[in-house]
């Protein structure tokens, strides 16, 4: 939800990003304000995931230029576990397996990690028990997947509520979430869609990356941004989804190009 | 190396056999001899046999070895730490020799159903009677050394037998303590599980001291038909010691055979193990992990011989390498004619921690049978960066993600080890090596 009165969280100016020497984000420009759930829409390739990794600091991906400022704090400075524990979250297209950990085990490392940053008590295993149940509760998790390795023959979707079981226990300023929605049944989609919902307050933002338009039904943005050959070339409000999945991404080509996030 | 050289040094090792006393059964005393004439025929292997092409066992010949002159006199206080917190029956043996005040007795219910864990030297007649179609029978020394070696000094060891229709509800403890320096000691156990009995044992080598010794062990395993073994077996001997080992298991009908085994100690271990599935339906499985670091050489060469119809078996070897430590695995499914609907899977996965460690691995399939499903691989390599990311991601620091990959490649094998108190402190164990600042 847009607010009069609230503070910028994320400032992107003119980001550029090359993997292997090839150029991908040319000169990115996005501002996110707390309270905000902006949506990024474009076709494959056209950079939006890339543009989620190097927000949360991926190595294989070089700065070549620009800015991006989080909370006053140069973010392109920070390693990828400073960023995190900073307030980014990213939201993993395709989650890791990990055979060997315990899901418990890595939830509640990663909880304490985020606990010692906020001068807050680590909890034992037996206190995180208790709360993480209670967040899975908000997903639809079974807590028999507590004691299996993480994401570890996991399905689709069970993997994706993992990720927003991640998310509401490290509580992030900004969570990226990068095709969330994809490879979810619509049941699925639902529930993942009414985590990140009741997730999104005041004091934090949303960034939704995506091919389509499905889930921006679940999660209403307040801006839509189109991403094409690794620029955001047409900004809009929710209604600019709806146009994109009439019209295809072929539409907004013929747009004039427009300045993204203001 | 020479023959000459290597025919010295194993008369050297010979050194105290001809001092043992005779045993009241006949065909172990026969077994000595011919063990001894092996010896005298072989030498130890170099690299330039085929299947010590990876180890250099070279080392070792340059110390020299005797059979432990005085045992030590030693105390539970200073070994109970070894103890584990299931075990109600407990064989205990230092430097080789039988520790009768550290050793348990068998339980009231065990002892009911008349199961025997015993030293091998206090056999009774009846279980001589049990014992003279195995002992010595499935592992064969003729071109073995360690294992010729070990039946030359074949006189204590591990005895159990598992009667029919028993089922032994705590693990049974083997526990091997080396306390001296440039001690040989040959470890003999044998465990003979009759129809439809069901036992864990633990087979535990371990150190008080990080002195050069070596030890020698030889292990027979016999499931009779339907019979149940859980094997598990560890090796943390010194960092400086020597460890051969034999394995040999034979399943009957429809036997089931599980076995873990780990590999932290020595200087350089190797560890034969021979499986043997003799009779349809018996189901195999043998997972193992070598954790080593510095110097440390870790060599295991497994053989799993399907020679009936509709037998299964499962192998996963890992190897943890860390700073100029070598692994060698050389697994071999052998699937003979007649053996149909043999249903086989094998997988090593090793992982390198340096750019200076070394693994050479070699699983081999040999089928002979035309309805079978087998599948084998080996993997290679250092931890993953996507999951790396994935956890920094999450604000783990990334040494704390290196050592969390690190211990999860362990632990998912001592996941595997049916005694709950010893997988807590093997995982302290994996926990503590792969832990890097």
């Amino acid at each position: 939800m847009i607010y009069q009165d609230s503070k910028v969280l994320l400032e992107v100016r003119e980001l550029c990003a090359t993997v292997n020497g090839i150029t991908i984000l040319k000169g990115i420009n996005l501002t996110v304000k707390s309270g905000e759930i902006h949506a990024i829409m474009g076709t494959n390739g056209s950079g939006k995931s890339t543009f989620a990794k190097v927000i949360a600091g991926h190595a294989d991906y070089e700065i070549t230029g620009g800015t991006v400022d989080f909370e006053g704090k140069n973010l392109l400075d920070l390693a990828p576990e400073e960023r995190a524990r900073a307030g980014i979250f990213l939201g993993f297209q395709y989650p890791i397996e990990i055979p060997g950990v315990a899901n418990n085990q890595f939830l509640r490392l990663a909880y304490n990690t985020a606990q010692i940053q906020r001068n807050k008590d680590e909890l034992d295993p037996l206190e995180f028990d208790d709360l993480v149940r209670e967040k899975m509760k908000l997903l639809e998790m079974n807590p028999d997947f507590l004691d299996r390795s993480v994401n570890e023959n996991f399905s689709g979707g069970e993997k994706k509520r993992n990720e927003i079981l991640q998310m509401s226990l490290l509580d992030p300023r900004i969570a990226i979430l990068d095709e969330t929605d994809s490879g979810l049944d619509i049941d699925a989609l639902r529930i993942v869609a009414n985590g990140v919902n009741q997730l999104a307050n005041k004091g934090n933002a949303t960034i939704l990356v995506t091919h389509y338009q499905r889930m921006l039904n679940y999660i209403v943005p307040d801006y839509v941004h189109v991403m094409e050959s690794g620029r955001i070339v047409k900004t809009g409000g929710k209604e600019l989804a709806l146009d994109l999945e009439k019209h295809g991404y072929d539409w907004v080509n013929v747009e004039q190009p427009t300045t993204a996030g203001t | 190396m020479s023959i000459v050289t290597s025919d010295s040094y194993l008369k050297s090792l010979l050194h105290g056999q001809s001092q043992l006393s005779m045993s009241p059964l006949e065909r172990l005393n026969q077994l000595r001899a011919n063990a001894v004439d092996r010896v005298s025929a072989l030498r130890i292997p170099t690299k330039n046999d085929e299947e010590w092409r990876f180890t250099d066992i070279s080392p070792l010949t340059k110390i020299s070895f005797q059979p432990v002159r005085m045992a030590s006199p030693l105390q539970s206080s200073s070994v109970e730490h070894f103890y584990l917190a299931e075990t109600v029956t407990r064989l205990v043996f230092i430097d080789g020799v039988y520790a009768p005040n550290l050793s348990t007795q068998l339980s009231e219910t065990s002892k009911d159903s008349n199961v025997v864990v015993s030293n091998l030297l206090a056999a009774t007649s009846e279980n001589l009677a049990a014992i003279e179609p195995h002992l010595g029978r499935h592992t064969d020394f003729q071109d073995n050394v360690f294992a010729a070696l070990n039946t030359a000094f074949l006189h204590e060891g591990a005895l159990i037998i598992v009667p029919r229709n028993v089922s032994v509800e705590m693990p049974v403890h083997l526990l091997f303590i080396a306390t001296q320096k440039e001690v040989a000691s040959h470890p003999r156990c044998l465990l003979i599980a009759e129809p439809s009995s069901t036992v864990t044992v633990l087979e535990d080598y371990v150190t008080l001291q990080e002195e050069t010794y070596i030890t020698n062990t030889v292990t027979e395993i016999v499931l009779a038909d339907n019979a149940t073994v859980n094997h598990v077996r560890i090796q943390r001997d010194s960092k400086q010691s020597f460890h051969m080992a034999n394995c040999s298991v034979s399943l009957a009908r429809a036997s089931r055979y599980h076995s873990v085994s780990i590999t932290l100690g020595a200087r350089i271990s190797r560890y034969n193990l021979n499986v043997q599935l003799k009779d349809e339906g018996a189901e195999c499985a043998a997972d193992g992990l070598a954790l080593i670091s510095n110097h440390q050489l870790a060599d295991t060469h497994t053989c799993i011989d399907h020679t009936k119809p509709h037998c299964t078996s499962r192998q996963l070897h890992k190897c943890i390498i860390d700073d100029a430590a070598h692994a060698v695995f050389n697994g071999k499914i052998m699937v003979r004619p007649g053996a149909q609907l043999t249903n086989s899977t094998q997988s090593n996965r090793n992982l390198l921690l340096t750019s200076k460690a070394r693994i050479d691995t070699k699983p081999q399939l040999e089928i002979f049978a035309n309805d079978v499903k087998c599948a084998h691989g080996a993997t290679v390599g250092q931890l993953d960066n996507e999951e790396i990311f994935y956890l920094r991601s999450r604000g783990l620091s990334e040494v704390t993600a290196r050592n969390l990959l690190t211990y999860a490649f362990g632990a998912e094998i001592i996941d595997r080890i049916p005694i709950a108190s010893l997988k807590f402190r093997l995982e302290q164990t994996v926990l503590e090596q792969t832990q890097k600042n």
